[in-house]
């Protein structure tokens, strides 16, 4: 690869898509108008859980402009929404999988669930007329937490769902880690919750149905971070419309963390009223809705127990955790707790035998899917705070009582009890790097300094990994996905030698657009400026599985590198024949075929355009044109791994944290661009500090929302976070041809558990080892007025 | 948001005329409460009177031992004030302490304490430094202005003109905000000013309240140590998610100090 270009692998190459983000000329669901456009409103459920016992349209109907009102009844022809992931409990038991209708069918389920949909000339009309309709309800008693949802005498979700469960399962062999724990010198015990969250795109979603009575194509505009799966999902198991005639397009989509990778009732909506009204039909959420209508993340509660030996190498892990799924699945909800979260639980250690049992449970709350980490940060969070217990039991030095139990660089390949194989990793050079950037040294002093000032100081260290790329297909479709989970790419060069790369990964934010440019310019040795990156559309992307779990350029960068070496393998055909050469003695470098020994060459442009121009051209052997596709599937996950150290300093009088400083030393494999990565992670950390500190989901025992706007609901803000101190390890991954692992994970895995040890290591002289997040202030306080010394 | 009919006016008497023959008019000064309430369609007045053309009640002047500011001046106007900062630091400090930039270049001290939010930061300056409320018909005491929560001495129709502050000797803000919202959870004003010692507290009740205990303790002796003390009572204070009473009490207590320390 051309290390000389500073466009290149490697390079900081500043984000080009930001051009258009920054000015606000960029394209957006909502900034698109189409001729004819009405607009829906959807009436939702304001209670937790009731019958519907009718709902009265008279009067909106009579208010001018409106175009169509629809109910369940309109949507009887179509199936509910899928799930795409299923789960099999203990002796195979199949999850209970109650159906997720487009809008609720006699009965609600949670606030916000969708009853009714008002279509009409405009927004503002659309929403008058939501307000003359009439739904009477019957309110049910209802489930929320998960803890009471499970209770004897709790209030039925589902009536196919007893006790409100969805699938029992568990991962290891409870027996054998039971007697692991029989003949251990110390057990650490734990019990937490990971608190919900709800995440915020900038940009709320939105959709677009429209419908050619010419062709009979149908057409959805929609924020999502996949259109390729929802054109599968919405096509084939909702709406029954075959892939041909359904175009899913997905424009600039402002941030996603996975609450848009999810196939949502407003995508079925907009695309049977724009089929029946044969008009555009836009839906845009507003922020409020979108607080009761975007699947939320994370709300597990948790009882973990971690065996040790006397010298403190770990013996065994035990967890059961009650997973809250909210009213219905969501598309990929139940492999959040399992399959992304229990083959989690070895870490970074050598931990020899694991026992997971995770329930999974239906509540009359909105949906529980994948939030950034989805699975894994949940994993981290236990398993970090377990070892800071037993750290804290065994008065051992938390750093060295995981560096002791580290799997060592020469174990890789590892096999985990836990069904993964870690290819490769560097922890202790990762925990060093860290300590060293975060003056580990120092510390004594910066505490005595914080004391002088008033404040209590304290130090947060965590190791994580993740695994990203989730893979290979055939063994994600044992464990229950319904899709595959590979990636698709098309390079096409144009004739005059400018490149479009057409790619399955759909970019929200994440910067694509400048590194795969530079993957491809790097290899291809070819300007950066000519080559562009498309995606989002069906319509011109051949196929694509989309973005989430950090597998953007572990999987889509790959299938990019494969389309790359069929264009060079055939380019060097085209030259071999330009030059009268053996296609063996022909090699390309820095965008120039040669033949070995000798000066001749041919540049990339000219072989180009006798791809396209073939008066001189191998014809009885070889197509025309340069276009070349690869689809790629990954041969295992990869493992981002990597330390986080959190330093904070309290204020004991009103209980006020703040992140005095934070780093975090990552391995990520090879690095494309390194600003573009440690944009990832400083977002990641950002929201792993907010779940940590500041957000947190809250209902009231009848189920509404009490924190149903940002005047409650506490989003992370840049002055609530010191300058992050980052950097990054690389031991290049094994199995994929970049020897790439992703970044868009990890920041929000690791930060949660530093946050938490480090508030508790500053709390330790109040007798503090642990409290459920986030850390508010009045939280803190309480810890503080509650704690030995103020006793 | 609800249809409306909107109107400017271009004087205090134009206000008033017009706010007289609506159905169910509202001010609207820099509308940031009003505007987001109407959007979120929990407001639905019959008229909008748009004050943004009447400048007489706009801009700070010196006015013997006050410091007087017409009702549509802005926060960001008050912050950036050299009349307001050399005479009234605390009082320029708290302005430049609400909301953002956004709001604070919107939103107006007229607006803010008719509004009477009871978790807003200007209450606590009205009545901490004693103030004088002037309206179109009228002026009204700082400690009789607000009455519960949103609730003040206004009469329909009635329009503040200006506040006027007189200079203290010493004062100070000191906010403790809600980490969501960054309203006050807890914001406590302190100040020797012409009339006495006044703490007053926003945030923690329905309404703004003076801390009659901490002023007695300061008025001999005007240090943090004199309130240390004091007990706050957590009863009838708000509680929600973010703060307890007992919290809300706490803090009142914590910001009260910070704010005799930094007089």
């Amino acid at each position: 690869m051309n290390e000389m270009l500073d466009t290149g692998i490697g390079a900081a190459v500043r984000r080009r898509e930001d051009n258009r983000f920054l000015q606000g000329i960029g394209n957006y669901t909502d900034d698109i108008v189409l001729p004819g456009q009405t607009h829906a409103h959807i009436v939702r459920s304001p209670h937790a859980h009731a019958s519907i016992v009718g709902i009265d349209k008279a009067a909106a109907e009579k208010i001018e402009g409106v175009v169509a009102i629809l109910t369940a009844e309109d949507f009887a022809d179509y199936g509910g929404l899928p799930c795409g992931w299923q789960v099999n409990g203990k002796n195979d038991e199949p999850m209970k999988e109650p159906k997720h209708p487009i809008l609720a069918e006699g009965r609600v389920r949670h606030v916000g669930d969708p009853v009714v949909v008002v279509i009409a000339e405009t927004a503002d009309i659309a929403r008058d007329a939501s307000e003359k309709v009439s739904v009477s309800y019957k309110e049910l008693p209802s489930a929320i937490l998960v803890d009471d949802a499970v209770g004897a005498g709790a209030a039925a979700v589902h009536e196919e769902a007893p006790g409100n469960v969805c699938y029992d399962w568990e991962l290891g062999d409870k027996a054998v880690v039971d007697a692991a724990f029989k003949g251990a010198a110390h057990v650490a015990r734990l019990e937490l919750v990971n608190n919900r969250l709800i995440p915020n795109a900038m940009e709320p979603r939105a959709a677009i149905g429209d419908f050619n009575r010419g062709t009979g194509d149908h057409s959805l505009y929609t924020t999502s971070q996949n259109p390729h799966v929802i054109r599968l999902l919405m096509g084939a198991f909702v709406l029954n419309i075959p892939e041909h005639k359904l175009r899913v397009y997905a424009p600039d989509v402002g941030g996603g963390f996975g609450s848009k990778i999810y196939h949502y009732a407003e995508e079925a909506i907009v695309t049977v009223a724009a089929a029946k009204l044969a008009r555009p039909v836009k839906w845009v959420a507003d922020r409020s809705e979108s607080f009761i209508s975007d699947a939320h993340g994370r709300d597990h509660v948790t009882t973990v127990e971690l065996a040790l030996d006397k010298d403190g190498n770990f013996l065994g892990l035990r967890e059961t955790t009650l997973a809250n799924m909210g009213a219905y699945l969501s598309t990929f909800a139940p492999a959040v707790p399992t399959y992304l979260h229990g083959t989690l639980l070895a870490g970074n250690y050598v931990t020899p035998v694991i026992y997971c049992n995770v329930k999974a449970v239906f509540t009359n709350t909105v949906p529980v899917d994948a939030y950034r980490g989805a699975g894994r940060p949940e994993a981290t969070y236990l398993l970090e705070r377990i070892i800071d217990i037993a750290a804290h039991d065994l008065k051992m030095d938390p750093a060295e009582l995981r560096r002791r139990n580290f799997i060592k660089p020469d174990q890789f390949p590892y096999d985990t009890p836990v069904a993964l194989t870690y290819d490769i990793g560097d922890y202790e050079a990762t925990l060093d790097q860290a300590m060293q950037a975060s003056d580990y040294a120092g510390y004594a002093a910066r505490k005595a300094e914080s004391a002088k000032n008033g404040k209590l100081r304290g130090r947060g260290l965590i190791s994580y990994i993740e695994a990203c790329g989730i893979a290979p297909s055939n063994v994600a479709g044992a464990l229950g996905a319904r899709a595959g989970l590979y990636e698709a790419a098309t390079i096409r060069v144009n004739p005059t030698g400018s490149v479009s790369v057409l790619t399955g990964s759909h970019a929200h934010g994440q910067g694509h657009e400048t590194t795969f440019a530079q993957v491809v310019s790097d290899m291809l040795g070819i300007s950066y400026d000519s080559v562009d990156v498309i995606h989002g559309d069906t319509d011109k992307i051949p196929f694509g599985m989309g973005t989430y779990g950090s597998r953007s350029i572990a999987v889509g960068g790959a299938a990019i590198v494969g389309a790359v070496d069929k264009i060079i393998n055939k380019g060097r055909r085209i030259a071999a024949h330009l030059m009268e050469a053996s296609e063996a003695d022909v090699v390309f470098e820095n965008g120039e075929f040669k033949v070995m020994g000798t000066d001749k060459q041919v540049g990339f442009g000219d072989v180009a355009l006798t791809a396209y121009v073939p008066h001189n051209y191998p014809l009885e052997t070889l197509e025309p044109g340069l276009e070349e596709t690869a689809f790629y599937d990954p041969k295992n996950f990869t493992y981002p791994a990597g330390c986080h150290i959190c330093e904070v300093e309290i204020d004991p009088e009103t209980g006020v944290v703040e992140i005095a400083s934070f780093t975090a030393a990552d391995d990520f494999g090879r690095i494309i661009n390194p600003m573009v990565v440690e944009g990832q992670v400083h977002g990641g950390l950002v929201q792993g500090i907010g779940q940590a500190l500041l957000e947190g989901c809250v209902y009231d025992d009848n189920g509404q929302l009490l924190t149903g706007s940002f005047m409650d609901y506490c989003m992370p803000r840049a002055d609530d976070f010191p300058n992050f101190v980052v950097s990054t390890n690389v031991t290049e991954c094994t199995h994929n041809p970049l020897g790439v692992k992703g970044c868009g994970e990890a920041g929000a895995i690791g930060s949660p558990p530093a946050v938490v040890s480090a508030i508790c290591d500053a709390l330790s002289e109040y007798g503090v080892t642990h409290f459920d997040m986030p850390a508010t202030p009045s939280k803190v306080w309480s810890l503080i007025h509650g704690g030995k010394k103020a006793a | 948001m609800y249809a409306f009919k909107y109107t400017q006016v271009g004087s205090v008497d134009d206000a008033v005329k017009a706010a007289g023959s609506a159905d169910d008019a509202k001010y609207v000064a820099g509308g940031m409460t009003l505007l987001p309430t109407m959007k979120q369609r929990l407001a639905s007045p019959s008229d909008l009177i748009d004050l943004g053309g009447v400048s007489q009640i706009k801009g700070i002047r010196k006015d013997g031992n006050n410091i007087v500011i017409g009702a549509m001046t802005t926060h960001a106007e008050v912050a950036s004030s050299p009349d307001v900062r050399s005479a009234i630091p605390a009082l320029a400090s708290l302005a430049d302490g609400i909301g953002d930039p956004q709001v604070r270049n919107r939103g107006t001290i007229g607006g803010s304490v008719a509004n009477a939010d009871p978790a807003a930061d200007y209450p606590a300056a009205v009545v901490g430094l004693g103030a004088t409320v002037h309206t179109n018909k009228r002026t009204i005491g700082g400690d009789q202005f607000f009455t519960d929560m949103f609730e003040t001495a206004l009469e329909e129709g009635e329009l503040i003109t200006a506040i006027s502050f007189p200079i203290p000797s010493k004062a100070a803000y000191t906010k403790f905000p809600n980490p969501a919202s960054r309203y006050a959870i807890v914001g406590v004003m302190v100040a020797q000013a012409a009339d006495g010692v006044r703490v007053a507290v926003t945030g923690a009740g329905p309404k703004v309240f003076r801390q009659g205990d901490m002023e007695a303790a300061l008025k001999s002796n005007f240090t943090a140590d004199a309130i240390k003390g004091v007990k706050v009572s957590a009863d009838g204070l708000n509680a929600d998610i973010h703060a307890g009473a007992d919290y809300r009490a706490h803090l009142v207590g914590v910001m009260a100090g910070r704010a005799v320390s930094a007089c």
